[in-house]
């Protein structure tokens, strides 16, 4: 582009006579605006091949999870698939309730409430997504034969987060508690997840 | 490439297409007469065999992909199928698994070639770029193919190296789900990878090609870091290197060859061999082999950034770390603002020889302890301390070393030129 070379652009000005003092011309304003008006159009374009990538429809509605909890006896827990992540569902005893609600806030690092992370009056039903906030492996715990961790809850072994009985993160480098994911109880024995 | 420089051909109809479209005159004048330094040493011989090898990884790719299948639910069989009954698809699978560990090989000693003797430094500041660059899409590339067989390790590698970005405040999360396309690592993830594991090879060809026009303008350097002043400091491309990049590639193939057929496993995993599980995460999560100094320094931060004593946290873990790896590839791009030394090459530079040979020692220790679980110890010294430390050593060599040997190194003497260097160095072996 030859034209934009400067020696040039003085001829042109000297000829049409519409340089302002600075320099500029009306030519130059024409390629700027066409210029960023292209630009802004190319980006506009790029946004539906990116926002293609997002989760497409069918799989946002699979989004949903009924779990039956009347087979879950005190002390244990399930793991369900929700939004391709597993779920766990864990019945807390007694013991496990009062180990979780009598620690003092200040030693956690990722500060909240066991009653913030239950359902009122449904506080032996624990629901958490079984992702370590670290890495998003899934920590141990589940099965009886399972370490769970110094705390109770469980143990991701992927980097040694430990997790308290409810799913608070206690030590290690997860940052985060295992996250509640929104849950309603539909009946006694039947909750949805999602 | 006017018509104007053209070569003369004897042959008729190269001479006919010839004028028409230049191609011979091209290939005649970059590498037929090129004139090239006369002391290059194997070191140089990497480059050539790792356009060697991503050939190699295109042709077995698209054969591969021929029987592939990008689905959750038969991908892992898909790649077994290949395995067992595709006529020939095991060799084409081990050349290509084998084929990414030795086009690591070759790149990591081409890398190192270029530190050793200063080939970064003006004018070839770009070509290091497109290097750097190329580097950083192999990685990329190779860590999407990883996934494709759909075993266990693909299926953590690729749930622990998305999650890393959602270390990244505010907008992390959004960028996760992004990259997933779902909720985890799921089909949409595994089709994706597969449209893009095809894509960047090619992607890599073409800045690859860059990376040869930026050569080819700059010349090569060598091994004594002088550019070559005269006729007497260089050869004609070919035959010269025509034959000793042929050499040394039927060196490095044999080895090759020994891998993908008496050990075709040797450098993978065997929890690979597992389909994909979403509810079981291996007990110890490791990247390919080629990821590993990088993946120590992932784990090597482990703590928070903030002011001490209250909860204000600035820069977490989680995000420290991943700055701390990617920080590690962000270095060499600036490599060359760093190290302005005038000398380029180590051979007259002891004191940077020794600092980059103990980057070196520090990035096969930080491999070593990524290869590791992360709460094992050597000697009584838990590998934590070791990764800290060598990653520690990694920054320092950048940002400290580098800068204060600009101002202190004296260096050697450096000869006048290439040909002088290579007589001198004849006349000692007499
Ligand atoms: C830069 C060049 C390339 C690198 C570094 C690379 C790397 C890899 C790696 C590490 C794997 C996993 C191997 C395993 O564990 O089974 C893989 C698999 C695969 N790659 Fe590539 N690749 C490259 C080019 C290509 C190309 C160009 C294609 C297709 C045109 C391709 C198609 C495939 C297919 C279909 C698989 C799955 C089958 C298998 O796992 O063996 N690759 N690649
Ligand atoms: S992924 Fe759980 S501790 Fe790292």
């Amino acid at each position: 582009m030859t034209a934009g070379s400067k020696s040039q652009a003085g001829i042109v000005t000297g000829q049409v006579g519409h340089s302002a003092d600075d320099g500029a011309t009306r030519r130059d304003f024409l390629f700027l605006t066409a210029g960023s008006f292209g630009a802004v159009g190319a980006g506009i374009a790029a946004w539906p091949l990116v926002h293609s990538m997002n989760p497409a429809k069918d799989t946002l509605a699979l989004s949903t999870t009924e779990v039956d909890i009347s087979k879950i006896e005190k002390g244990q827990s399930i793991t369900v698939m929700w939004q391709g992540k597993p779920v766990f569902v864990r019945h807390r005893t007694e013991d496990e309730i009062d180990q979780a609600r009598k620690v003092d806030l200040s030693a956690l690092g990722d500060k909240q409430e066991d009653t913030a992370r239950v359902k009122k009056d449904r506080e032996a039903w624990l629901v958490v997504v079984g992702i370590c906030t670290h890495l998003g492996c899934v920590p141990v715990g589940q099965k009886p034969s399972e370490s769970r961790g110094d705390f109770g809850g469980w143990f991701c072994p992927c980097h040694g987060s430990h997790y308290d009985t409810s799913g608070r993160i206690r030590k290690g480098p997860a940052p985060k508690n295992l996250a509640v994911p929104p849950y309603e109880f539909l009946s006694d024995t039947l909750i949805k997840i999602g | 490439m006017g018509s104007s420089e053209r070569a003369t051909f004897n042959n008729k109809v190269v001479s006919w297409i010839d004028e028409r479209l230049p191609v011979f005159t091209l290939m005649q004048k970059e590498y037929g007469v090129f004139p090239t330094p006369r002391n290059f040493n194997y070191f140089w011989n990497f480059g050539a065999i790792a356009m060697f090898m991503l050939i190699a990884m295109i042709a077995t790719g698209i054969f591969l992909a021929m029987n592939y299948t990008a689905h959750v639910d038969m991908a892992f069989d898909s790649v077994e199928r290949i395995d067992r009954d595709v006529n020939w698809g095991w060799l084409l699978r081990d050349i290509h698994m084998n084929g990414a560990s030795f086009f690591f090989i070759a790149v990591y000693i081409h890398i190192f070639r270029g530190l050793y003797y200063g080939s970064y430094k003006k004018p070839r500041e770009i070509l290091w770029i497109l290097g750097v660059v190329i580097f950083l899409l192999m990685m990329a590339t190779a860590f999407m193919g990883y996934v494709l067989p759909w075993g266990q390790m693909s299926y953590w590698g690729a749930t622990v190296i998305t999650n890393l970005f959602s270390a990244i405040p505010l907008v992390g999360d959004g960028i996760v789900k992004w990259l997933w396309g779902g909720f985890a690592v799921d089909n949409p993830t595994l089709n994706r990878f597969f449209a893009l594991h095809y894509l960047l090879p090619f992607v890599i060809f073409a800045v690859v090609f860059l990376h040869v026009w930026a050569l080819h303008v700059s010349g090569s350097n060598n091994p004594t870091g002088i550019e070559p002043k005269g006729k007497q400091d260089t050869l004609p491309f070919h035959p010269y290197y025509t034959m000793k990049d042929t050499f040394g590639l039927l060196v490095y193939l044999v080895i090759f060859c020994a891998f993908v057929f008496y050990a075709p496993d040797y450098l993978g995993h065997p929890d690979n061999y597992r389909e994909a599980n979403a509810l079981v995460t291996p007990a110890h999560i490791v990247p390919e082999w080629y990821f590993l100094p990088f993946y120590a320094m992932l784990r090597a931060i482990t703590f928070d950034v903030g002011i001490p004593g209250t909860d204000i946290v600035f820069i977490s873990a989680k995000l420290g770390g991943v700055i701390a790896m990617f920080g590690s590839i962000a270095l060499l791009f600036v490599l060359p603002w760093l190290d302005t030394h005038p000398i380029r090459s180590a051979r007259y530079r002891p004191q940077f020889r020794l600092f980059l040979m103990i980057f070196l020692a520090a990035f096969v220790v930080l491999g070593y302890v990524g290869s590791q679980p992360a709460d094992a110890a050597l000697a009584g010294v838990p590998l934590q301390v070791i990764g800290l430390l060598g990653t520690a050593y990694y920054y320092a060599f950048f940002l400290v070393v580098l800068p204060w040997l600009n101002k202190t190194e004296k260096g050697k003497d450096v000869p006048k030129s290439i040909y002088d260097a290579v007589m001198a160095a004849e006349g000692k072996k007499k």
